[in-house]
């Protein structure tokens, strides 16, 4: 790690996020401390601001500085069939159970970062002949990840691992089937991603928007701290249907979480969640 | 007492890579079930495999070792390990935080983002702990916890299966104590007594 930089302060940060608030009415305060201490230092060591008054200067002045600003603390870390344990239930269990009493079935990737999560929910419904059926929405509050996930192309070094994640998911095909290498790089086939709409939302000012069967909002809420993670979890349960699935990270809970009561676990390993009250 | 040990002392970070197994095994088949210091572990592992590393490291273990979930609340006395492909932080406010974020020295869980946030959020009542590794994680968060004025002790390199991580500290920072892992063993001991005392 570099160290060129200064420890920044509490009061810097939130110094940041009220100016950040009110230029741009994006909400930063309830961000987990330490990791939005770090994205922040590392914002100053990519752009080499001596401190993070230089960095609110910037802001101030520089509305166009603002959405490379988001993207770059943004945590855009993902993979294909990342926990290929999951993705095992989802297709063996969650999926299926949606599809015993409807004919279609809306999915939500709240903060869907690059993509990858998209195109493997698509694998798996389109290897469980479900993909006609469904209707999937992939959000992100940062523009520039959500055009590389309607890109939905990637370099070959990263499909290693994704291959290797396929493999342990035990699916039917080679992942190989989804893309075509182009370049050095995997493009997925577009028809594999035609069911699939993105759109820019912000999960903690953003509105509800509609109504889903199944949500997937893995490793994005630990960025949140527990206040804004009851926020963001009462708009979830909100934007399931009653009897709805909700899928967070292996390492998250709901047992501390002000909604716990109103969802079931389904897959207390896999961090699947049915809501069972409105 | 060898050791300036005092009943000051919060909390205890150990970080460890390659040649480091055997080393917290002893630490942990060691240290007291009633131990009452909370224990961060932070030991570079695969990435890929979730399952296995706690219950090896639980076999020989006085305490129970568990991987924290996200927001966890830190107890009297608790081991938390960091997960696979999570770095493993301390928040204000008693809690754990994990994140998906960057590797750091090629390594995710990184040594350097727990002593870090852990030497923000204990000061000088952190001892930092690094065992035998094979590269420099672990460096620059010993030097936050030095900053900090806590403690710092490295496994001695002589000792250490591979030294580049114990020699990168020593490198990095100043270093409390250079012990073997007996010796840290029985520090720790002898912190527990003061602890207690």
């Amino acid at each position: 790690m570099d160290d060129n930089t200064p420890d920044i302060e509490i009061t810097e940060l939130r110094k940041l996020t009220q100016v950040i608030k009110d230029k741009y009415d994006y909400e930063f305060k309830d961000y987990a401390m330490s990791s939005f201490k770090r994205r922040i230092k590392r914002v100053l060591d990519l752009y080499k601001f001596k401190n993070v008054d230089k960095l609110i200067n910037v802001l101030e002045n520089n509305p166009d500085y603002f959405e490379e600003f988001v993207s770059e603390i943004t945590v855009n870390v993902t993979e294909m069939f990342r926990d290929p344990t999951f993705w095992k239930v989802l297709k063996e269990q969650i999926i299926p159970n949606i599809l015993l009493n409807h004919n279609k079935i809306t999915v939500w990737h709240a903060g869907c970062s690059s993509g990858e999560e998209v195109v493997t929910m698509c694998a798996v419904l389109d290897e469980l002949g479900a993909l006609d059926k469904a209707k999937i929405i992939a959000t992100d509050i940062d523009t520039a990840i959500i055009n590389k996930a309607k890109n939905a192309t990637y370099s070959m070094k990263n499909m290693e691992v994704n291959n290797k994640n396929y493999a342990r998911y035990q699916g039917t095909r080679s992942l190989e089937y989804y893309f075509k290498e182009t370049n050095g790089e995997a493009v997925v086939h577009k028809s594999l991603l035609e069911n699939v709409s993105y759109r820019k939302h912000d999960l903690v000012q953003g509105a509800i928007f509609s109504k889903f069967d199944l949500i997937l909002c893995r490793n994005v809420m630990i960025y949140f701290n527990q206040t804004l993670q009851n926020a963001v979890l009462n708009k979830l349960h909100e934007s399931l249907f009653k009897y709805g699935y909700l899928a967070i990270g292996s390492k998250e809970s709901l047992i501390w979480c002000e909604i716990a009561n109103k969802f079931i676990v389904v897959n207390n390993e896999e961090k699947v969640y049915k809501k069972v009250k409105d | 007492m060898r050791y300036q040990v005092s009943n000051k002392y919060k909390a205890v970070v150990i970080g460890g890579s390659a040649g480091s197994f055997q080393g917290i095994t002893q630490i942990l088949a060691n240290i007291p079930k009633d131990f009452p210091l909370p224990m961060f572990l932070c030991l570079h592992r695969l990435k890929h495999v979730r399952n296995g590393f706690v219950e090896a490291l639980s076999i020989k273990s006085n305490k129970i070792v568990a991987e924290p979930f996200d927001k966890e609340s830190v107890k009297k006395g608790g081991v938390y390990l960091a997960p696979a492909n999570y770095h493993l932080c301390l928040e204000l406010g008693n809690t754990l935080s994990l994140s998906t974020e960057e590797l750091v020295n090629n390594s995710r869980p990184a040594i350097d983002l727990t002593f870090e946030s852990a030497s923000y959020v204990y000061r000088d009542k952190l001892i930092g702990i690094l065992l035998s590794g094979a590269n420099k994680d672990g460096a620059y968060g010993m030097m936050k916890i030095k900053e900090k004025g806590g403690m710092t002790i490295i496994q001695d390199p002589q000792e250490s299966m591979i030294n580049a991580m114990p020699n990168a500290a020593l490198a990095a920072t100043k270093i409390d104590h250079i012990l073997t892992v007996n010796e840290i063993v029985n520090f720790l001991l002898e912190l527990d007594k003061a602890c207690r005392g």
